[in-house]
């Protein structure tokens, strides 16, 4: 049975499986740790449930609905960070009714449009087995432009995100690089959607930092450990969920989700006791250490 | 040094600022002038507009009225963001993520880099040098949330050093900072005294720092009340804005001005025109 289950991996469609799986593991979590800097974390779920509206308008229109997904998911994070900036205590109410706006509108139209609710299910939690060619391919380019903004900009995204007033003093375009982290968040959950699913898409932007934040001390740690973790999981899921598949019906976009919070459930106690450890060894102010 | 400005500009030349948040004057029509190479300490109670006036002057909080020139070029026209180093009013260095200290000094240095390029030598020296300046050169690699509150503090002024500025704007880095560490923010900016550097500090007290002010500006309900010789902090806080007699010598005298003598009286309500 083992064998078959190998030999799998050499089939085409397992392969287009394995880069999506790979260049979405990489990327989501390089938006992920922006994200979680500003204590954002659940701007990915927002955004994946407007990409819903945009999946449903594809399906309806017969066009790519990846391509639709980008577009509406890009619109409707430039608007989430509209609202976002301007702070009103009625934005947190905004955001809420453009998500489920964005969920219910997506379920409605494809309804409408005659298609069935497991076509939209494979955009609601992943069908990652099924992604054709040319989806893989736009997959890893999306993936890729992600990446490369992601860490290329490093330096500015970062201070941007620890402190934007001081960034704006500093002459940085403080708008510029939200809007340009917004769309990232766009882009990776659309590149995202096909593997673990719109629903879970914000898991894997936000597990793997959480995790590898319990052991790191700097951002650069942190940025390349969570990449690290994205991979293992989407990686390791989709393996799993292969063999598995011989037994059960398992999902891979479950299980990538599920193995990264597995990954986060070891690694908290160990950055637990790091933590007590470290504040043990260094003084914390007062008259001895100034 | 840039051709847009002269280099004899007031590095800070605010004219009838109002700030207006909400449909309220939070500033109303205050006119500054901060000399090149002074030691401006911006006091007043809480609410009376000392942050709002130093984030006028940073353009964080927009003018409805007046106007504003940095270092001789009107703010909409202002590019030179490296001259200017900003410490804004924070409890901590922290953000969602891990960062250590040189990350967070590090990211001062933006001002001066090109995107997408690598550090120079001359980036990575300015990053030392300013750990060095707030003396936690041996803390560098630690985590800022395993930071006191005060060296937190002396992180966030290495970060507004790092990018090397002539112009300091410190918005009450004393606050909630115990007394060595102010003392060691103090011996920081004396540093920075010395080499020059215009410094605009918002204080509600000055503890240690005291010694280092060249003037006092003293803000109450949006307006400015006083502008002139340094004062201690009691006479900032305490019934000072009455009486007549005048001292030049307070910025001599100890640290502790909690429990010292009954304050020499100022007359700050009268002299606040003459000083401006």
């Amino acid at each position: 049975m083992t064998m078959t289950a190998w030999d799998l991996f050499s089939l085409p469609f397992m392969q287009r499986a394995l880069l999506a799986a790979v260049f979405t593991g990489l990327a989501a979590p390089a938006v992920g740790t922006y994200l979680v800097q500003r204590r954002l974390a659940l701007m990915g779920d927002g955004i994946g449930h407007v990409a819903v509206t945009g999946v449903a308008l594809g399906l309806v229109t017969h066009t790519s609905p990846t391509w639709t997904a980008v577009v509406v998911a890009i619109l409707g994070s430039v608007v989430i960070e509209l609202i976002r900036e301007r702070g009103h205590a009625g934005g947190d109410v905004a955001l809420a009714l453009l998500f489920y706006g964005g969920l219910a509108g997506g379920v409605l139209l494809s309804g409408i449009g005659g298609k069935s609710a497991t076509t939209l299910q494979e955009y609601l939690f992943g069908s990652i087995t099924t992604i054709s060619a040319g989806d893989v391919i736009v997959t890893m380019v999306l993936a890729a432009v992600v990446l490369v903004v992601g860490v290329g900009l490093a330096p500015q995204l970062f201070a941007v995100a620890q402190d934007q007033e001081f960034a704006q003093v500093a002459g940085l375009p403080v708008r510029v690089y939200n809007l340009l982290v917004a769309v990232l968040a766009a882009v990776s959950v659309t590149v995202a959607m096909r593997t673990v699913g719109l629903l879970l898409v914000s898991a894997l932007m936000v597990i793997p930092v959480a995790t590898s934040q319990q052991v790191t001390r700097t951002f650069r740690t942190t940025l390349a450990a969570s990449m690290v973790l994205g991979f293992v999981a989407s990686l390791g899921g989709l393996v799993i969920s292969t063999f598995a598949s011989y037994h059960a019906t398992v999902a891979p976009g479950p299980t990538i989700v599920l193995l990264a919070l597995a990954c986060f459930i070891l690694a908290w106690p160990t950055g637990a006791w790091l933590r007590r450890r470290r504040a043990a060894a260094l003084p914390t102010g007062g008259a001895t250490d100034v | 040094m840039p051709v847009t400005a002269a280099p004899l500009d007031d590095p800070v030349e605010l004219s009838r600022g109002r700030v207006t948040i909400a449909g309220r004057d939070i500033l109303r029509d205050v006119s500054l002038e901060v000399h090149p190479g002074e030691f401006l300490a911006l006091m007043g109670p809480n609410g009376s507009g000392k942050s709002t006036l130093v984030r006028a002057l940073t353009g964080l909080n927009p003018l409805s009225a007046g106007a504003l020139r940095l270092f001789g070029t009107p703010y909409a026209s202002f590019r030179d963001w490296h001259r200017v180093g900003f410490v804004p009013q924070r409890a901590s260095a922290a953000s969602g993520i891990p960062a250590s200290v040189w990350e967070v000094v590090a990211s001062g240095r933006l001002t001066r880099r090109r995107l997408l390029r690598r550090l120079s030598h001359a980036d990575r020296a300015a990053i030392d040098d300013a750990l060095e300046t707030v003396g936690l050169a041996h803390r560098k690699q630690d985590g800022v949330t395993t930071l006191s509150g005060g060296q937190q503090q002396r992180t966030l002024i290495a970060r507004a050093l790092a990018g090397e500025p002539e112009l300091f704007f410190l918005d009450e880095p004393t606050a909630g900072v115990d007394l060595p560490n102010q003392q060691a923010l103090a011996d920081a900016l004396h540093r920075l005294k010395d080499r020059g550097a215009t410094i605009v500090l918002v204080a509600h007290e000055l503890g240690p720092l005291a010694p280092l002010v060249d003037r006092t500006v003293v803000m109450r309900d949006g307006e400015k009340v006083y502008d002139g010789v340094p004062l201690a902090d009691h006479e900032v806080h305490g019934p000072v804005f009455f009486g007549e007699s005048h001292s030049h010598h307070h910025h001599d005298e100890p640290v502790h001005h909690d429990h010292g003598p009954v304050p020499q009286v100022d007359a700050p309500l009268e002299r606040s025109q003459e000083g401006s």
